[in-house]
C-alpha cells in the first residue's frame, strides 16, 4: 500500500457548544484522489480548513508527510507540500493574474527569478490563463477566478491538493474543462482531496468517496458503493429508498 | 518552453521617469548654491513630509497596518538624538544612531503589537505613543514639558548647518525611498501586496505574513524615527508634546489618502500637495485645519484611490513599476 501523505486523527472542532467536527479519522494515500460529499453544514469545509492550517482543531492531530503539523501555520504546511483552493475564490485583486501566481511560486515553492517565472508560466498554461496573464485580478470573472485559485495552488508545487468546491457556480462545460486539468494533475502524481456537490463531476476523477454528515464521516469507500449506502442516501439525498 | 516568453519589469514611462528623477536629484543637490535660507528650510520640511508619507503608506497601504500612533517613532527619533548628543556624540551621527535604536524598539514591539488586528492595532499604537510620551517626560534632561535643545548644533555656523541638514535630509529621503522601492520590487514586495489584498490567501500560498509585516513595521519606524531626528536638527528645540503629537500621524494619513494609498508615487504626490497647501494656507490658522479635514473627507468619498490612483486609472501609466508583465514571444503558446 502507498504511504499515507495526509491524515486527521480523531480531529474535533467546536465553536462554542457547536461541534462542527466530531472525532474525524481520515487518511490520504500517496497519489490517491478522494471526493468528499455531504449536506450543507456537514463539516466538509471545516475539515479542509483544519487540514490546511487555516483553523486549529479543538482536539486531535493532523499529520502531513509523516509529521505532526497540528500546530503549524498554513504557510508552513504549504512549504511542506499541501495546497488548497478556496471555496469562494480569494484572488489578490490589486495584482495581475501573473503576479498572483508568482507570489505562490516565489513563496510557496521558493523559486524566484527565472525559475519562478518558468513555474508561473507553466501553471498559467496548464490552467489556460496565458491570454489574460496581465489582466488585473479584479477584472476577471468567476470561471477565471476559479482557474486562478487552481493555478496559484499549483505554483506552490503541491504534493497534496485540497479543492473546495472548485466547480461550484460553473456551467457543465466550464466544469468539464477544470476536470481535465485536475485529471492532468493526478497523472503528475499529486494526491487530491476534493469537496464537491456535483457528484457526477467528482466521479470522473476520484476513486474513493467519503460522505460526511453532522461533523462525522458516515461512509468511506468505493464511490458507487458509497452513493448506494443507506445512511448516505438518507443524509445526503434526503429520501428513503423504496 | 524556455524562451517562449519574457517577463518585463520596466516600462517606457518608467525609463523616462528615472531620467527625470536623476535630473531632479542633481538639481536638488545643487540647490543650496542658489536658494535662500528660508527656502532651504522649507524644502527640508518637504523631504521630511515625503519620508513620513512614504513610511505610513508602506505600513498601511501595503501592509494593511493602519496605525494612528506613528508619532511614537517620530518623538523617539528626536528624543534619542537629544540624548545621544547630550552624551557627547556628534549631533548628525546621533540622528542615524537614534533611528537605529528606534528600529530596535519597533522590532521588540512588533512581537506583541502585530498580534493585534485592525482597530485594536490602530488604537494600541496611539496608547503606546502616549505612554512613551509620559516616560520621556520623566527624563531629567527633558524636564517634563519644558523640553530641551540640541545644544551641540551651536558649534556649527548657522548657514553651513542649514545646508548640511538640507543635504542630510535629502540624502536620507532618497535612500529611504530607494530602499522601500527595492523592497517592493523584491520577492517580499509581491508578498506585501498579496497580504494587502488578502491575508488568508497569502498565508495559504506560503507567505509568512507575520515576518513580512514585521519588515514593514520596523522599516516604517526607522524611517519615521529618522524624520523626527531630522525635524529636531532643523528646529533645535525638543518639547515632547510637539513631537509626540497625534497631529503628525494625521498629516501622514492626509498625505497618503489624498495622494493615493498603496501607491508608491501616491505618497510622494500627497506630500507635495500637503506641502503646497501648508505653504499657501498655513497662515490662516484654524481654517487651514478645517480645509485639510474637508479635503480628506472629499477624497475618501469620491477618489478613494487618491490622485495618483486616478491618474493611473485614467492614463494607464506607472512611473515606478513594481509589477511583472508577461510577454509571449512570437505568438508561441
Amino acid at each position: 500500500m502507498a504511504p499515507t501523505v495526509l491524515g486527521a486523527k480523531q480531529v474535533s472542532k467546536r465553536f462554542g457548544a457547536l461541534a462542527v467536527l466530531d472525532r474525524v479519522d481520515f487518511h490520504v494515500q500517496e497519489g490517491e484522489a478522494i471526493g468528499i460529499v455531504g449536506p450543507n453544514g456537514a463539516g466538509k469545509t471545516t475539515l479542509m480548513n483544519v487540514l490546511s492550517g487555516t483553523l486549529t482543531p479543538s482536539d486531535g492531530h493532523v499529520e502531513l508527510l509523516g509529521e505532526d503539523v497540528t500546530a503549524s501555520s498554513a504557510a508552513d504546511r504549504c512549504h511542506r507540500g499541501l495546497s488548497k483552493t478556496h471555496q469562494i475564490p480569494l484572488p489578490f485583486l490589486g495584482m495581475t493574474v501573473f503576479e498572483n501566481i508568482y507570489v505562490a511560486a516565489s513563496h510557496g515553492a521558493a523559486l524566484t527569478g527565472e525559475a519562478g517565472y518558468e513555474l508561473t508560466y507553466e501553471s498559467l498554461k496548464l490552467c489556460g490563463m496565458l491570454a489574460i496573464a496581465n489582466r488585473k485580478a479584479e477584472t476577471i470573472g468567476l470561471l477565471d477566478r476559479k482557474r486562478l485559485e487552481l493555478a496559484r495552488a499549483l505554483a506552490t508545487r503541491p504534493k497534496i491538493l485540497l479543492l473546495d468546491e472548485i466547480g461550484g457556480g460553473l456551467t457543465d462545460a466550464e466544469t468539464s474543462e477544470l476536470v481535465e486539468t485536475i485529471r492532468e494533475l493526478r497523472r503528475r502524481g499529486i494526491s487530491i482531496v476534493w469537496i464537491e456537490h456535483i457528484v457526477h463531476v467528482l466521479l470522473q476523477v476520484v476513486e474513493r468517496l467519503i460522505c460526511m454528515d453532522a461533523g462525522r464521516i458516515i461512509a468511506d469507500g468505493e464511490p458507487i458503493a458509497v452513493m448506494k449506502d443507506k445512511a448516505v442516501v438518507e443524509a445526503y439525498l434526503g429520501r428513503t429508498p423504496e | 518552453m524556455t524562451g517562449a516568453f519574457v517577463v518585463e519589469r520596466w516600462t517606457t514611462a518608467s525609463r523616462i521617469g528615472f531620467l527625470v528623477i536623476a535630473f531632479a536629484i542633481v538639481v536638488l543637490v545643487a540647490a543650496p548654491i542658489v536658494l535662500k535660507a528660508g527656502t532651504l528650510d522649507r524644502l527640508t520640511a518637504l523631504f521630511i513630509y515625503v519620508m513620513l508619507a512614504a513610511m505610513w503608506n508602506a505600513l498601511a497601504g501595503y501592509g494593511g497596518l493602519v496605525s494612528i500612533g506613528q508619532q511614537l517613532f517620530f518623538g523617539l527619533g528626536a528624543y534619542f538624538t537629544v540624548r545621544l548628543a547630550d552624551a557627547g556624540l556628534n549631533p548628525f551621527a546621533s540622528t542615524i544612531a537614534a533611528a537605529l535604536i528606534v528600529a530596535g524598539i519597533a522590532w521588540a514591539m512588533s512581537h506583541f503589537m502585530l498580534q493585534l488586528r485592525g482597530g485594536e492595532f490602530a488604537i494600541g499604537m496611539w496608547v503606546l505613543s502616549e505612554l512613551t510620551h509620559l516616560l520621556v517626560n520623566l527624563d531629567r534632561l527633558v524636564q517634563g514639558e519644558t523640553g530641551t535643545s540640541l545644544i551641540s548644533m551651536n558649534v556649527y555656523d548657522p548657514d553651513n548647518r542649514r545646508i548640511a541638514i538640507y543635504l542630510l535630509a535629502f540624502g536620507i529621503m532618497v535612500a529611504l525611498l530607494g530602499a522601500l522601492y527595492a523592497l517592493l520590487r523584491s520577492k517580499s514586495g509581491a508578498a506585501i501586496q498579496a497580504i494587502r489584498d488578502n491575508e488568508v490567501a497569502a498565508t495559504s500560498v506560503g507567505v509568512d505574513v507575520l515576518k513580512t509585516k514585521r519588515i514593514l513595521f520596523v522599516l516604517a519606524a526607522f524611517g519615521i524615527g529618522l524624520a523626527g531626528a531630522l525635524w529636531l536638527c532643523s528646529a533645535l528645540t525638543f518639547q515632547p508634546k510637539t513631537y509626540f503629537s497625534v497631529q503628525w500621524t494625521a498629516y501622514m494619513i492626509f498625505m497618503v489618502l489624498v495622494g493615493g494609498i498603496g501607491k508608491f508615487e501616491g505618497a510622494i504626490l500627497g506630500a507635495l500637495l500637503f506641502f503646497t497647501i501648508e505653504t499657501w494656507f498655513g497662515g490662516t490658522g484654524v481654517w487651514y485645519l478645517i480645509g485639510l479635514g474637508l479635503a480628506a473627507v472629499v477624497f475618501s468619498l469620491f477618489f478613494p484611490k487618491g490622485i495618483w490612483g486616478a491618474i493611473e486609472q485614467r492614463f494607464g501609466i506607472t512611473l515606478l513599476p513594481i509589477g511583472y508583465r508577461l510577454k509571449i514571444i512570437g505568438g508561441a503558446e
